[in-house]
């Protein structure tokens, strides 16, 4: 069977060649993608559960779970949706326990692949589903594909902000006016507000969160938060959120209204792995060629966030990203500064 | 055990001292119980005392006075349990007074209403009050902005504060400080308030001299109750101060998980909130023992009830009052919250929905978590009771030597707040020999640790009450010691057992301190799936779960009394 061969030539792999890591890593081709075999569909019905650690918003989460469930029935989805962060704290707390449960994991924040990789905790495995996608739509290695991208996004509620009264760019949040009136999701808790956070003190300083720490922001965890504040009206201006979170608040018919800032904004992609001591190994790989499926994908898209996959279209009410400037962030990068962004963040913000 | 049970008395005492088979028990429980709380606690001092690489070090202790690590979150944390200790005794022990003393209208509702509040768990409180009292979008301002024409950032209250914190907290806190005070009421006999009536004492200066000092114990203990709660309380602040941008001690100790764990640190952060809460249990007894007078006057009958006149119904409206702040309206909120779609809608046909519910039940894991939390709470409530009755029993007969040191095992606990029993069990239980992290049992010891004061006391006390020439009449006619126990006292003491387990079931549900570090996904409790709702902002859907586990724990508590009520009924009483 193609999956066990695999797995046993990776284990052999890591075997021999720990201290070669970096060299083999970086002369290994990538792997061949993959299509769906009766096979692996076989083997993952007989495994009868798939558990997916994921960081995306928990209805479209949920969504697919289903979508899955209906496709291959006689295997369960389970669900673990929690901050990218958070998920990646669990995960390294369980693996030092020796409790390995999670199956596939999905991220808003890369450089997690980054350590994850080096520590060999994830598996190459690339999908024919995605073999014809851009280049930078997964790792070079094909150790994760990125399953969609958001963008990190501020924003505000439409009754409480008038259009003309309403801040345009990241400094506007600065204003004394919105004092006690700014909404904020959590670096240690949401994946995308790490990268995003990561991003934003590159292009603005480090002095724009020293500001902003100033203006009394209710501080939230999840990058979901801060648009059901603001739809609550509990807040009137969110400084962050995931923009497809914030689309599918906005699109169910709250006040809310997204801007998108001048300096830039934080591309936020997501990428999803198999764990290379997945319990279920065949469901694992079956879930990943699910997650990038077009059907799955285009929910994705339906939901608020950008596919890579070429054969999605876009809701009509939505324009594309032409206008918006973009910026990115290099992974390894981040998987560095993280540990500095949070020290930083909780130095400002004092949680 | 059927030779001791056959034989004569004398018999027994030739078998050789280690064939009783209570001595047997003794050992076990014993052992039990010290593993229960030095396997743990042993960790906790070692990680305290070492850095990341197992050197010995007070580094970990040197950090602490770093003001944004521990000083600032300790400080606000002391603070912070003050309040909620003062304020819970200002609203318990007037009630008290009410229900137990004076001809207060609707006596037995008031004290009804009262006990409801203890199947609230006080994190799905604290939710409850976001959404009563949030600045902007709770309820209570929205109301205040309409009915007093004020602008849209006008508020009248704001529950992301300290005082916010404190009023939600003592809300939860009282129950326990209500039931001490009005129980001492009760009891306490009338002769003293007459004999100073007699005397020629005014109604007030009776109060003042006679009655408030002979519940001044209570109230002490009601206070450290309290304080204590407050403490060692995870979800509240976790709930209502990060959102404000401020630490307690609990959160800071939970955020010190994060990874990477600071796990040596977060052991150097619990000693001295472990510190505290030994102090203060040593301090309630030492001044106890200085005020320790008994209310000498033996059997009376019922006390004279003072007569409130014209301020009867003023007293009963005061107490609904409370009782409608504290009780009633949070879960009004929760009820509105759990079919809107945002919970700061109005409430309309348009706005009503079933989205929480197919939220909430669409969940891969709402089954799990909720077998989950009823099979640890069921099996920790029977164990715990169990294991209660057996050592408050060893202990009221001297039964066995060293029955004083199994008393204070059991009592030992009540000095570990929930969060540093996590830090304890989670250090104890990932590494061999027993790895039980990942697992219901690691839950299963923490609620048993947790809750075995509380039962043990009880029992302790029920057993006090019980005339042991009962069970001597049957060790006579030649029943064993167990046989006795389970023939003759346990039947008697059959609606302490009933209201003990009780008190384990719903300990177990209201608990989120320790629960939050100790799960794992496959084995998540409803308070963790609901606290983690809580960080993804869902609301509604928290309402949702919120009231499935408050109707679930309310069938659990009354089903137990039913049966325990059924037995005494076959039993002819």
């Amino acid at each position: 069977m193609v999956v066990a061969t695999l797995t046993r030539r990776q284990a052999l792999a890591t075997a021999l060649a720990t201290p070669l890591v970096s060299i083999a890593s970086a002369a290994r081709a990538q792997p061949t993608p993959v299509a769906i075999t009766d096979e692996l569909i076989a083997a993952a019905k007989k495994e009868g559960k798939v558990s997916h650690y994921t960081s995306d918003d928990l209805t479209v989460a949920t969504n697919i779970g289903k979508m899955f469930e209906a496709k291959y029935p006689g295997i369960t989805f389970q669900l673990e949706r929690s901050g990218a962060e958070r998920n990646y704290q669990r995960i390294s707390q369980e693996y030092a326990s020796a409790i390995h449960a999670v199956d596939v994991v999905s991220t808003s924040d890369l450089s997690h692949f980054t350590t994850w990789k080096k520590a060999n905790l994830i598996l190459p495995y690339m999908v024919a589903e995605a073999a014809a996608w851009a280049a930078d739509a997964r790792d070079p290695d094909g150790f994760y594909t990125k399953q969609y991208f958001t963008l990190m996004v501020p924003g505000y509620n439409t009754r409480l902000v008038k259009p003309e009264d309403a801040p345009k760019f990241w400094t506007d949040l600065l204003d004394p006016k919105w004092k006690g009136k700014i909404v904020k999701a959590h670096p240690g808790y949401s994946g995308t507000i790490m990268t995003g956070t990561f991003t934003l003190a590159r292009a603005l300083g480090w002095e724009y969160f020293e500001k902003l720490s100033k203006q009394l922001v209710m501080q939230v965890q999840s990058a979901i938060d801060p648009p059901q504040r603001v739809a609550q009206g509990e807040r009137a201006v969110m400084a962050d959120s995931a923009e497809n979170s914030s689309i599918r608040v906005r699109d169910s018919g709250a006040p809310l209204a997204l801007f998108y800032p001048p300096e830039g904004v934080p591309v936020i992609p997501v990428g999803n792995a198999v764990m290379a001591k997945a319990p279920r190994p065949n469901a694992a790989r079956l879930l990943v060629h699910f997650l990038l499926s077009a059907q799955a994908q285009q929910v994705y898209v339906n939901s608020g966030a950008h596919s890579f996959s070429p054969d999605t279209r876009l809701p009509a009410n939505r324009a594309p990203l032409a206008t918006t400037k973009l910026l990115h962030a290099n992974p390894d990068e981040v998987a560095r500064e993280a540990e500095n962004i949070k020290k930083r963040y909780t130095q400002y913000f004092a949680i | 055990m059927s030779i001791s049970v056959a034989d004569t008395h004398g018999a027994t005492r030739r078998l050789p001292a280690w064939l009783d088979p209570s001595l047997i028990i003794l050992g076990l429980v014993g052992l039990f119980l010290a593993f229960l709380v030095l396997l743990p606690f042993g960790w906790l001092a070692v990680f305290s005392l070492t850095d990341e690489q197992g050197t010995f070090s007070f580094e970990n202790f040197y950090e602490l006075a770093d003001p944004a690590l521990f000083l600032g979150p300790f400080i606000t944390t002391l603070g912070i349990a003050f309040g909620v200790g003062i304020l819970a005794c200002a609203l318990a022990v007037p009630l008290a007074w009410l229900v137990s003393r004076t001809d207060v209208p609707l006596r037995r509702t008031l004290r009804g209403l009262i006990m409801t509040s203890f199947i609230t768990p006080p994190f799905l409180g604290a939710v409850a009050w976001v959404l009563l009292a949030a600045p902007n979008s709770g309820l209570i301002n929205q109301y205040y902005r309409i009915i007093f024409g004020a602008g849209p950032y006008d508020r009248f209250v704001n529950i992301f504060t300290a005082e916010g914190i404190i009023f939600v907290m003592a809300s939860y806190a009282f129950p326990y400080v209500f039931v001490l005070a009005a129980n001492t009421l009760d009891r306490m006999p009338h002769d003293m308030e007459e004999a100073s009536a007699i005397l020629g004492g005014s109604r007030w200066h009776t109060l003042r001299r006679v009655t408030f000092p002979m519940v001044l114990p209570a109230l002490l203990a009601g206070f450290l109750i309290a304080f204590l709660q407050a403490m060692t309380q995870f979800g509240t602040p976790a709930i209502l101060a990060l959102p404000a941008g401020f630490h307690v001690l609990t959160t800071k100790i939970w955020s010190l998980f994060q990874f990477p764990p600071k796990t040596h640190l977060a052991a150097a952060c619990a000693i001295p909130l472990l510190l505290v809460t030994i102090v203060l249990l040593r301090s309630e007894k030492w001044l106890l023992g200085r005020r320790g007078f008994t209310m000498i006057g033996g059997k009376t009958g019922a006390p004279q009830l003072t007569a409130l006149g014209i301020w009867r119904y003023p007293a009963l409206l005061a107490a609904l009052f409370v009782i409608i702040v504290t009780v009633v309206l949070p879960n009004l909120v929760l009820i509105r919250a759990s079919m809107l779609r945002t919970v700061s809608d109005s409430w309309s046909l348009d706005t009503i929905t079933w989205d929480n519910v197919r939220l909430v039940f669409g969940l891969t894991h709402t089954w799990t978590t909720l077998e989950n939390t009823l099979l640890v709470g069921l099996v920790a409530a029977s164990l715990g009771t169990v294991f209660a009755v057996l050592i408050a029993y060893l202990n009221a007969r001297r039964a066995v030597p060293g029955h004083r040191f199994l008393s204070f095992l059991a009592t030992a606990p009540a000095a570990v707040p929930g969060i540093v029993l996590g830090v304890a069990l989670f250090i104890g239980y990932t590494r061999p020999p027993f790895q039980l992290y990942g697992t219901l049992w690691i839950l299963l010891l923490a609620f048993l640790t947790i809750e075995m004061p509380p039962a043990y006391q009880q029992l302790q006390a029920a057993f006090r009450g019980l005339n042991p020439e009962l069970e001597d009449a049957s060790r006579i006619l030649g029943a064993g010691r167990l046989k006795s126990l389970t023939s003759i006292v346990a039947p008697l003491l059959k609606s302490s057992v009933a209201a003990t387990w009780c008190f384990v079931f719903i300990g177990t549900i209201r608990e989120l301190s320790a629960t939050i570090l100790l799960t794992t996904s496959n084995t998540k409790l409803v308070s963790v799936l609901i606290y983690d709702l809580n960080e993804n902002g869902e609301l509604g859907g928290i309402a949702v779960l919120g009231l499935v586990l408050m109707a679930i724990t309310a069938i659990v508590v009354i089903a137990a009394n039913r049966i325990a009520n059924v037995g005494n009924v076959a039993a002819g009483r």
